[in-house]
């Protein structure tokens, strides 16, 4: 027991001198800015978040502690519902459109061209621009009246009529499919790009000695060695497309009838503009798990490198 | 056909025509953005016109949006909360960068785990009860909410970075300053940081965009329309009780995109490289 006791105090003393060794001190100094923003700003509204969403708190009033009654009133609520479906829609849609035009475009930058770094600026556009503008864009693109893309596509004789782009629930969860995808397209493929050029160049050689077709490389030799990029891009793109927000609100606010709503713009809809804070602030909690398991496979990937 | 034609033809197939087809989609909005703000208002909405040309070119929607609304303002706001979020992110980013590269000290890791994790959370995950935060700060309806907030992304973001870009410089010279008497900040400001440079400079051009472009918290904290910045005040204020003047629109969406379109053209070698830097070890 003694013996125990004295080795925790050398060990705490050991401890003590490391903590007070120069860099213990200097690594503190470095990072407490940053620490006191994030704690203040990231960590704090974070447990508030889960506060508020169990409280009735309206605005202006602060409401009274509720329990679960705010999920427990959403899982029967058809708006949320349908919320949660479109949400799901919205982020796999995407993201497989973006990865798999992202690999193509990889692929095809990949090749030598003339002009080769003017074309991959200008690819990359869509992706630096503001969003919220770029996305007037295609609102004025999807026109009711005055659409451009009607006029190219009857014009071309591709389409018999008009296409109802934001007027139909179905086309308005296409529209915003595609512009989410054309806005994170240029950052799969620049990335998805990183890794291409990072395979050595001996390993197709060698392939091609072997007699290995153009499609039997890729399979064999890009696609297990693109891994490792294709998963952060995808877990990227999954968290950020989960709980996207400017690109419905830009085009459809949610609608038509509901069919575009997903999480952010619902729990702005009836957190800000309804005043039902607690509620709002449970909706928007649904994005917490989508986090966490995005967090857990980042870190396994991570770690296995 | 002799194989030099085939060549040619797998060379149209396999990259001329699809990369087309790739930089028509990317860059049709931007050409449609373009010529619509230098149309007249009866050109814009005439059916029968050549729509994808400009007849008569004319810059009224700018004198017009010059004249009516406070975009220099919006321009003025954007540019001062995008300067300044951006500088001291980076200052706070070196920092604790520099700290979790180089230094081993009880919690670092801990801390690099969880400014990567913060890198990850969404603003919509928390703006609600930020809303409250920045309440009890006095700071609603200020461009001071935002050059406090911005930074909570700004930070993970520019930290992860620079982690990354300071293991990547050797450690010798930074020990060899050290041993010549020169205290660890020291070699860190005159050795390392102009080492750091090209990694530096594209996390301040990247936090600058970002906060440019950034939306959810803009238009959740700020309502007062001399307040707004640019990106949100285009949507809100230009877009009147439904009316949509699409000219002034895409004249003032144009204008809000040239900085950023400018600031990367410059520095687009230290874009690219910074960001598949990142994407391969962030």
């Amino acid at each position: 027991m003694t013996s125990t006791a004295r080795m925790e105090r050398l060990s705490l003393r050991r401890w003590a001198a490391r903590v007070i060794r120069s860099d213990s001190i200097t690594g503190y100094g470095l990072i407490s800015p940053a620490l006191f923003l994030m704690l203040l700003l990231l960590a704090y509204p974070f447990v508030l978040a889960v506060y508020i969403s169990l409280t009735d708190r309206i605005l202006g009033e602060p409401g009274e502690f509720i329990w679960l009654r705010n999920f427990l009133k959403l899982f029967q609520d058809k708006f949320f519902l349908e919320t949660v479906r479109n949400s799901f829609i919205y982020t796999i849609s995407t993201v497989s459109l973006k990865l798999v035009l992202g690999l193509v475009l990889a692929l095809l930058l990949n090749q030598e061209f003339p002009h080769k770094n003017l074309v991959r600026g200008a690819l990359l556009l869509p992706w630096i621009v503001p969003t919220s503008l770029s996305v007037l864009t295609w609102l004025w693109m999807f026109d009711s009246l005055f659409s451009v893309i009607n006029y190219i596509l009857l014009g071309l004789g591709i389409i018999p009529k008009k296409i109802p782009w934001l007027g139909d629930p179905f086309w308005a969860m296409v529209s915003v499919i595609i512009v989410n995808t054309w806005r994170g397209l240029p950052f799969f493929a620049v990335s998805i790009l990183a890794g291409l050029m990072a395979i050595p160049q001996p390993l197709y050689e060698a392939a091609k000695v072997d007699g290995a077709q153009p499609f039997r490389q890729f399979w064999h030799i890009t696609l297990p060695l693109l891994q490792p990029v294709i998963a952060v891009v995808v877990l990227f793109s999954t968290i950020w497309t989960f709980a996207d927000f400017q690109i419905v609100y830009i085009l459809t606010h949610g609608g038509p009838i509901n069919a575009t709503q997903i999480f952010a713009t619902m729990a702005y809809d009836v957190a800000l503009v309804a005043g039902r804070i607690g509620e709002g602030s449970a909706i928007s909690l649904f994005l917490f798990p989508a986090l966490l398991v995005v967090v857990i496979l980042m870190l396994r990937y991570l770690r296995r490198d | 056909m002799s194989r030099r034609h085939l060549r040619i033809i797998k060379r149209i197939f396999g990259l001329y025509l699809p990369l087309t087809a790739f930089l028509f989609f990317a860059l049709f909005p931007f050409y449609w953005m373009f010529i619509s703000s230098f149309k007249t208002n009866p050109e814009l909405y005439n059916l029968r016109a050549k729509r994808l040309l400009i007849n008569n070119p004319t810059l009224e929607q700018f004198r017009e949006l010059f004249r009516k609304t406070a975009i220099i303002r919006w321009l003025w706001n954007s540019f001062f909360i995008s300067f300044l979020t951006s500088t001291i992110s980076m200052a706070f980013g070196i920092m604790a960068g520099y700290a979790l590269a180089r230094l081993k000290f009880p919690g670092a890791e801990a801390f690099g785990l969880a400014t990567f994790i913060t890198y990850l959370v969404p603003t919509t995950l928390i703006f609600i009860p930020l809303a409250s935060v920045v309440k009890s700060l006095r700071l609603t309806n200020s461009i001071w909410a935002l050059v406090v907030t911005y930074p909570t992304f700004l930070i993970p973001f520019c930290t992860w970075m620079l982690i990354a870009y300071f293991k990547s410089i050797p450690k010798d010279m930074e020990e060899c300053a050290m041993i010549d008497g020169c205290s660890r900040i020291g070699a860190m400001v005159r050795i390392v940081l102009p080492m750091a440079i090209p990694g530096i400079v594209f996390c301040g051009m990247f936090s600058f965009t970002l906060s440019w472009n950034e939306f959810v918290y803009a238009l959740t904290f700020i309502s007062s329309t001399t307040h707004k910045t640019i990106s949100v005040a285009v949507p809100t204020e230009l877009i009147r009780q439904d009316a949509y003047f699409w000219g002034e629109l895409m004249a003032a969406s144009l204008i809000g995109s040239v900085p950023v379109a400018l600031l990367y053209s410059f520095f687009m070698d230290y874009f690219v490289s910074g960001l598949t830097a990142g994407a391969l070890k962030g």
